[in-house]
């Protein structure tokens, strides 16, 4: 390693600096601006000449023209190792708790404090001997770390083979003993330490192939599920204006996805949503593994107050996270919200570095940042033929509530599902708002194909009718239309919709799902008699309130199955081809 | 000690450029010029080159002119001395009373660790029964009052700081009337609430730099009281004002717009401010009320889109009223569970008969013949209107309750408000008489 080299401010404009070095620099290298006691973290985004333009990841204020720079000689990185389950780090990987500890109520710039704790030990147990041939991800021990084994794993960054030459046997180590020495075909020793580091902006690709994710992704929330199904290792995407839900949405989801962790990124939005997340978590059960939720949730929390250039990193810092658990074998969702925040503080960079805008003055790279953010998702085989997956879900929050808008537009072109939420639908109190009609998902669903697509058939078909209906009114309506009209109704309110307030019915297991989709297609494929509409809206009205005290019966309970009997046979009662 | 610069390079928009040496960004600057002195702020260095923001405008600012630097960023005094006040944008007093210099904290301050956040748990009461009722107040929320030019939203906030139950009230104009300072100012005596209120007051008349200052200051001298332990209302009107000097700065500064012209950073100008409302662990609390006119009524425009995301619901001055549908306090449900156990019933009964009401207006404007039910919603809505919307109700939360039952009972038989039975027989008024 050469010495670290050193540069001097020369221009500031709001939190980009520009520097001039005489020592070579990288792109996208960490500089610390020294300030008097502080040191301020920042990176460079773009070099010409002998000029470094740096976005500063803290406040500005008081910087002065001369001030001295050191340049790091490495790129933003995270530390991965045991002890982030359960974490709540700010966009540059500070542990929050730690950070409040030391500094109080407020944030103070140039305070940075490790990832992971130096001094806490861990239980190792190895897993290979030496003579074993390895490579980069292949585990060679674990520790214990709330739920999971935790896999000390060989460097991602090292390449080719190596051979084991010692490990440690089983005892107490801190992250920074090396637990193993391994060796390359030149005869050079590397270390093995329970933790490694890791350049964010840097997919983690230590694995053998990447699959073709498949396999749905149970969230529990029938409207995705049956309808807009998400892989295990796909992607989708939430927007919505806001008032919609999508933070609601968000969290119902991190609750209940049937995931080995969840990796949450707060990214530019309220401090508020995330508090009750981290107030809430520690005392939520997970059903799963009976432990708090909070086990097997990585918060990464910039919020919307805070330096916006971390912002911009804390996206980037929660993949990686991911991407870490992926290649232990575990299976983890990393719900962004919100990813518009994220575009935002492109294009405030963009702009301090003049480039030239593209639409709504967002930067002309946002497109490929966007798709190259959401490739980071998938499902993948690693070295020992075991799968992991990432799975990313973002929330976006579009200008106006205008889908039209470039953020929206870039990210539907790389997701594989879409769930958009319509103002309309929150205004009509239909939780979750998703909105039906628009909606898509690549993936494929655990309902019955043939099932799923009498569901969509019903809703446009009920959507065509009541739009009618407003212009001839009821009375202009025939009634095997009306009667139609209500079965999409019935399937909205009783299927569509959860009650996220309700124990029973916020989460509904799949074999739920699939029995009472059944249940709900029996319903639309009969055909009932009904004197009049009055008739018919009575029976559905009925129906609903029947169907909807099942949705709070506990699944297979006796209540349940009574009310099951109760509901099919007033459809009997009423059913035309019986 | 301190330099004077008599050399000023440039002079674009309201931004002076003067050639200096370790000058620090954001730092204070002092501009003396013929017509007095004004305070300037470093906004941006490139070299030898620093770039001031003058305050009172560059008007009758000369190339000659003398810049010295005070070496410290915009400070506020802050503390008891202030109770009373009433301060420009720069924090020079208005109301021939001393300067204040005590106590002195930076202005936009750091951001809260969101660890050290509780979840709001305390409700504002306001005598507004569309308020405490249907949409209630919670300490450490940040709700703009969305409405248009003409609606009495000046009149509304006014209320609230009047008979908010709170203990400091921090009144921030930017770009009012003179006519809405005096009646701010004079409301505010009348009903005895100066004595705790802080007002810092930027008029249309004044320099627009001053406007942009005029949150920051509010919300540092806020922040002061609630960490010790004050419960502190914010009250800032108009942000759009705020919003549209930030766009005229920007330009002047040769920024790239993003949307109808303003900067691509508003989002997080604005969440910088407003992400300030706090409910301190153990200590005091910060609850912002802002008021946002919007353009043409178009709530998709760049400023309420963007303070919608933001804030935590909104209120919708409508026609007068404050608009039921539309109108959405986020954090209700954290405090209307603890006021009266029929609080949640009367809130979602009444706003659902509501909405039935407004569907047999519709029905009734389209000319279509109205039934028994019809006419009772009718009955429901004007009573409804009248008694409870209209903003010269002036009532308790449990007198509104209350009155909640009386309209119902006026209206309708229990069945027909779809209320359960056993909170029917609690309160329904002439239970005794069944």
């Amino acid at each position: 390693m050469t010495a670290l080299s050193n540069g001097r401010i020369v221009k500031i404009s709001g939190n980009m600096v520009t520097v001039i070095f005489d020592s070579p620099v990288m792109q996208n290298e960490v500089a610390y601006i020294r300030h008097g006691e502080e040191r301020l973290k920042s990176e460079i985004i773009r070099v010409r000449g002998n000029l470094a333009e740096m976005q500063v990841y803290e406040a500005t204020g008081g910087l002065k023209i001369g001030e001295e720079v050191e340049f790091s000689g490495e790129l933003l990185s995270v530390e991965l190792g045991p002890g982030m389950l359960g974490q709540i780090f700010d966009g540059l990987q500070n542990p929050l708790p730690e950070i409040a500890r030391q500094c109080g109520f407020f944030l103070k710039r140039g305070v940075y404090i490790k990832a992971l704790s130096d001094t806490g030990t861990w239980d190792f147990t190895p897993l290979v001997k030496p003579g074993d041939r390895v490579r980069a991800g292949d585990k060679i021990g674990f520790v214990e770390e709330k739920i999971f084994k935790h896999y000390c794993m060989i460097p991602f960054s090292l390449q080719g083979n190596y051979e084991v030459v010692s490990i440690e046997n089983s005892g107490k180590f801190t992250i920074h003993d090396a637990v193993a020495q391994i060796r390359d075909l030149n005869g050079k020793i590397v270390p093995v330490f329970l933790s490694q580091k890791w350049p964010v902006k840097i997919p983690i690709q230590a694995y053998a192939e990447r699959l073709k994710p498949e396999e749905p992704l149970v969230t529990k929330m029938r409207l995705i599920d049956s309808l807009f199904p998400v892989a295990r290792g796909g992607t989708y995407c939430i927007p919505g204006p806001f008032g919609a839900g999508k933070t609601v949405l968000q969290q119902l989801i991190s609750r209940h996805a049937d995931v080995d962790v969840v990796v949450i990124a707060a990214c530019g939005e309220r401090a508020g949503e995330i508090v009750e997340t981290l107030r809430t978590f520690p005392s939520i059960v997970d059903p799963r593994t009976n432990r708090p939720l909070s086990d097997r949730t990585v918060i990464i929390c910039n919020t919307s107050s805070m330096p916006v250039a971390a912002r911009e990193s804390s996206v980037y810092t929660a993949v990686t996270i991911a991407e870490y658990y992926r290649q232990m074998g575990l299976d983890v969702l990393l719900l962004a919200d919100s990813t518009s925040r994220w575009a935002q503080a492109m294009r405030e960079m963009s702009g301090r570095l003049e480039e030239i805008p593209g639409e709504e003055a967002f930067p002309a790279y946002l497109e490929s940042r966007i798709s190259s953010f959401y490739e980071r998702a998938g499902l993948v085989r690693l070295h020992d033929s075991s799968t992991g997956s990432v799975t990313i879900g973002g929330a976006v929050s579009p200008a106006g509530g205008n889908f039209e808008e470039p953020v929206t537009q870039a990210t539907l072109k790389v997701v594989g599902a879409f769930h958009g939420l319509s103002r309309n639908r929150s205004d009509a109190r239909r939780y979750p708002a998703i909105d039906p009609l628009i909606s898509w998902s690549k993936y494929k669903s655990f309902i019955d194909e043939k099932q799923k697509e009498r569901g969509h058939e019903i809703l446009r078909k009920g959507f065509d009718i009541a739009q009618m209906m407003k212009v001839v009114g009821e009375e202009g309506t025939s009634l095997s239309d009306y009667v139609d009209y209500l079965k999409a109704e019935f399937f909205d309110f009783v299927y569509l919709q959860q009650n996220a307030f309700d124990p029973v019915d916020e989460a509904t297991s799949k074999e739920r799902q699939i029995y009472i989709f059944d249940f709900i297609y029996r319903v639309m494929e009969s055909e009932f008699i009904f004197e009049d509409k009055d008739a018919a809206l009575h029976f559905f009205q009925q129906l609903r309130q029947l169907f909807k005290g099942w949705n709070s019966l506990p699944w297979q309970s006796d209540e349940f199955k009574g009310t099951e009997k109760e509901i099919s046979a007033f459809v009997i009662g009423r059913s035309g081809n019986d | 000690m301190q330099k004077l610069y008599t050399s000023i390079s440039q002079i674009v928009g309201d931004v002076i450029t003067v050639e200096a040496e370790n000058i620090g960004i954001t730092e204070l600057a002092q501009v003396t010029t013929r017509q007095g002195t004004s305070l300037a702020q470093v906004i941006r260095l490139d070299g030898k080159k620093v770039f001031l923001q003058v305050f009172t405008g560059s008007r009758g600012i000369s190339t000659g002119d003398g810049v010295r630097f005070l070496g410290h960023p915009m400070r506020v005094a802050t503390g008891n001395m202030l109770l009373g006040r009433i301060f420009n944008g720069s924090g020079r007093p208005l109301d021939n009373g001393p300067e204040l210099i005590e106590n002195l904290v930076d202005i936009g301050g750091p951001p809260v660790n969101p660890v050290k956040r509780i979840i709001p748990n305390k409700m504002i009461r306001t005598g507004i029964p569309m308020i405490d009722v249907f949409n209630s107040l919670v300490e450490s929320q940040k709700l703009p009052i969305f409405s248009i030019a003409g609606e009495p939203y000046n009149e509304l906030l006014a209320r609230i700081a009047t008979q908010a139950e709170i203990d400091i009230i921090i009144l921030g104009g930017m770009g009012l009337k003179y006519d809405d300072y005096l009646f701010f100012r004079d409301t505010l005596e009348e009903h005895g609430a100066l004595s705790h209120s802080i007002v810092f007051m930027h008029t249309a008349a004044d320099p627009v730099v001053e406007c942009l200052l005029v949150p920051d200051i509010s919300l540092a001298v806020a922040e002061n009281f609630a960490l010790q332990g004050k419960r502190v209302l914010v009250l800032l009107t108009d942000m759009s004002n705020f919003c549209d000097a930030l766009k005229e700065i920007a330009i002047t500064m040769q920024q790239i717009p993003s949307n109808r012209g303003y900067p691509g950073d508003l989002y997080s100008l604005l969440a910088a401010r407003y992400e300030k409302a706090v409910d301190f662990e153990n200590a005091g609390s910060i609850t912002i009320l802002a008021v946002t006119t919007m353009p043409g009524d178009d709530v998709t425009h760049p400023i309420p889109d963007n303070t919608g995301y933001i804030t935590e619901g909104q209120f919708y001055l409508k026609n007068g009223v404050i608009e039921p549908f539309g109108s959405l306090s986020r954090l209700k449900q954290l405090v209307n569970g603890k006021t009266r156990d029929d609080h949640r019933t009367i809130m979602d009964t009444m706003i659902q008969l509501f909405a039935d009401y407004r569907e047999t207006q519709e029905k009734q404007s389209m000319g279509f013949q109205m039934s028994a039910w019809d006419m009772k919603l009718l009955k429901y809505g004007k009573l409804f209107e009248d008694r409870m919307m209209s903003l010269k109700v002036n009532i308790p939360l449990e007198k509104a309750l209350d009155l909640g039952w009386k309209i119902l009972h006026d209206c309708f038989s229990p069945e027909e408000t779809g209320i359960k039975r056993s909170v029917i027989d609690q309160y329904w008024p002439d239970k005794h008489e069944n």
